[in-house]
């Protein structure tokens, strides 16, 4: 079971930003939600095949890429050329 | 003629457009002129590109997706961008920012999602073919509430560059059209090996479709009428796939017990996928800004709440949770072998069957604002995320009606046999759709 103090946790993780009003409504439907994952438990007990992954790695060639114009063009805060965030400390 | 330029200043009563563009030049090739319509979330060079979501409102892309660079090099003429649930999350596009698209068979209702604007301007007769993108069904969905074709091409056929991810490993860009020979048409347009896509198959798609499916093998899980599915629904789909028996087919009663977990496996992959993909959006690089005077977390937060709608922050929520220590082995370890389970019974069921056929949703299109509760919502993709999971090729094709609203006839083939997929619903659509 889930508590709001738990949601408010995981709101903090993924900067999601979270009033206290809604608190109630998304951790309610969390448990729903979470309940209905359960059936994850109880459906697989015998081992499942298991396929092996490996990567495949392409050649480390340069290429083109946007210009610094075309990708600033966008932001709402630049400065010489770089974007502006907020303060990290 | 080779080129020049469609004016397109639609009666858009259905809202299936956020971005229209009322003089869209055209060039030579396979598509020349032809009005054809772009899901939002599908990244469009000079033309504002949003996700249906506030947080990307005024972005405008500055490179094309390369399914976009496909049509432009074809010669057609791209009007729109269409609406959608907010970065794909959502069965009705009723979660889009920018308010619902309602479905032109009856506009008390919702046309499906997430692609749904796509669907309602191809069924409205807006455009003659449109790209959507299907992450768990949002192809196909829309394509059935709309009585459309849609496919969701084999992973790894279709370019993703340019696409808005919000789940890498289920999401693929597909064709939908008003019948198969265009949404063929349009499938053959954007494949091809793309190497800014690290997924992209070499495997162009050069298809005539063929009418014939004497002696094709069509599996049909008993799963796919199982709880849930409306027995009206299952009737119409029923009477389809006899039909397909009278055109020479054979069809094979199955099982796909891995069913009964590849729902909860979905929402799993998808949400935890998401809360990494998203995390992008903090309004830095695009988007409304973040006040630079604020500390860090504060101003993304903000941004983050105000710029995301309800179901988005459900879905980053439950998939930053899902993959958060102490949950990751209770909840996504145990998604992937739920899904490695879907991926073997498809392998298994590929051995004796050419293609399993079902219905695409369990439903007709809900009534606008039906659903409410996000976890009734989510149970009605349960017979289109199967084919995500395993990455398999599947295809909506209207098959009948059921209280007066279209019904879509799945159809679902063997990894990159979409060419057979096509061919299956070109054949019931030539010969058994009446």
């Amino acid at each position: 079971m889930i508590e709001e103090k738990d949601v408010e946790h995981i709101a903090e993780l993924a900067d999601i930003g979270m009033e206290r009003s809604e608190l109630a409504e998304f951790t309610a439907q969390f448990n729903e939600i979470l309940d209905y994952f359960g059936v994850l438990d109880q459906a697989w007990t015998e081992a499942s095949s298991e396929v092996e992954e490996y990567n495949i790695f392409r050649d480390d060639e340069p290429a083109g890429s946007l210009s610094q114009e075309d990708v600033l063009a966008n932001a709402k805060e630049t400065e010489d050329g770089f974007f502006r965030a907020p303060r990290v400390m | 003629m080779t080129g020049g330029v469609f004016h397109f200043r639609p009666d858009d009563r259905y809202h299936a457009f956020i971005t229209c563009c009322e003089e869209a030049a055209y060039g030579g090739g396979h598509l020349s002129g032809i009005p054809v319509a772009v899901k939002d979330n599908i990244s469009t060079k000079g033309i504002m590109t949003t996700c249906a979501s506030a947080i990307l409102w005024g972005y405008v892309p500055p490179y094309n997706a390369y399914v976009v660079d496909r049509l432009k090099s074809e010669g057609a003429a791209i009007v729109g961008k269409t609406n959608m649930d907010e970065f794909g999350m959502g069965t009705t596009t009723e979660n889009s920012a920018f308010g619902p698209t309602l479905n032109p068979i009856d506009t008390g209702r919702v046309p499906g999602g997430s692609s749904g604007g796509s669907a309602a301007a191809v069924a409205a007769g807006m455009v003659r073919m449109a790209l959507g993108t299907d992450t768990g069904g949002s192809i196909r969905c829309p394509a059935a509430f709309c009585g459309i074709v849609g496919l969701k091409p084999t992973y790894g056929r279709v370019s993703r560059y340019g696409l808005i991810a919000y789940a890498n490993s289920l999401e693929q860009i597909g064709p939908m059209a008003a019948n198969v020979s265009d949404v063929n048409l349009l499938m053959s347009i954007i494949t091809g090996h793309d190497p800014r896509d690290s997924t992209s198959y070499d495997q162009p798609y050069h298809h005539v479709p063929d009418p014939d499916i004497h002696g094709l093998r069509v599996g049909v899980p008993e799963e796919f009428f199982g709880k849930g599915v409306d027995p009206r629904v299952a009737s119409v789909v029923w009477d389809a796939i006899s039909r397909m028996e009278n055109q020479g087919a054979e069809i094979i009663s199955c099982r796909m017990p891995s069913m009964s977990a590849a729902l909860a496996a979905y929402y799993v992959t998808c949400t935890s996928e998401a809360s990494s993909n998203l995390a992008r959006f903090d309004g830095v690089r695009y988007g409304p800004g973040a006040d630079p005077k604020k500390q860090w977390h504060e101003a993304f937060q903000e941004r983050r709440r105000e710029g995301f709608g309800k179901e988005v922050r459900r879905r980053i929520l439950l998939g930053t949770f899902a993959l958060s220590s102490g949950y990751y082995g209770k909840y996504y370890a145990k998604a992937q072998t739920a899904r490695q389970e879907v991926r073997d019974d498809f392998r298994r069921l590929f051995r004796e069957v050419d293609v399993l056929a079902g219905p695409t949703m369990p439903t007709i299109a809900f009534k606008l604002g039906e659903k409410t509760d996000p976890l009734s919502m989510y149970l009605s993709d349960v017979l289109t995320v199967p084919a995500n999971l395993a990455g398999v090729p599947a295809i909506s094709v209207p098959c009948g009606t059921s209280e007066g609203m279209p019904v879509g006839l799945q159809i679902m083939g063997r990894w990159f046999e979409d060419e057979r997929v096509v061919d299956a619903a070109f054949a019931f659509e030539q010969g058994g759709a009446s």
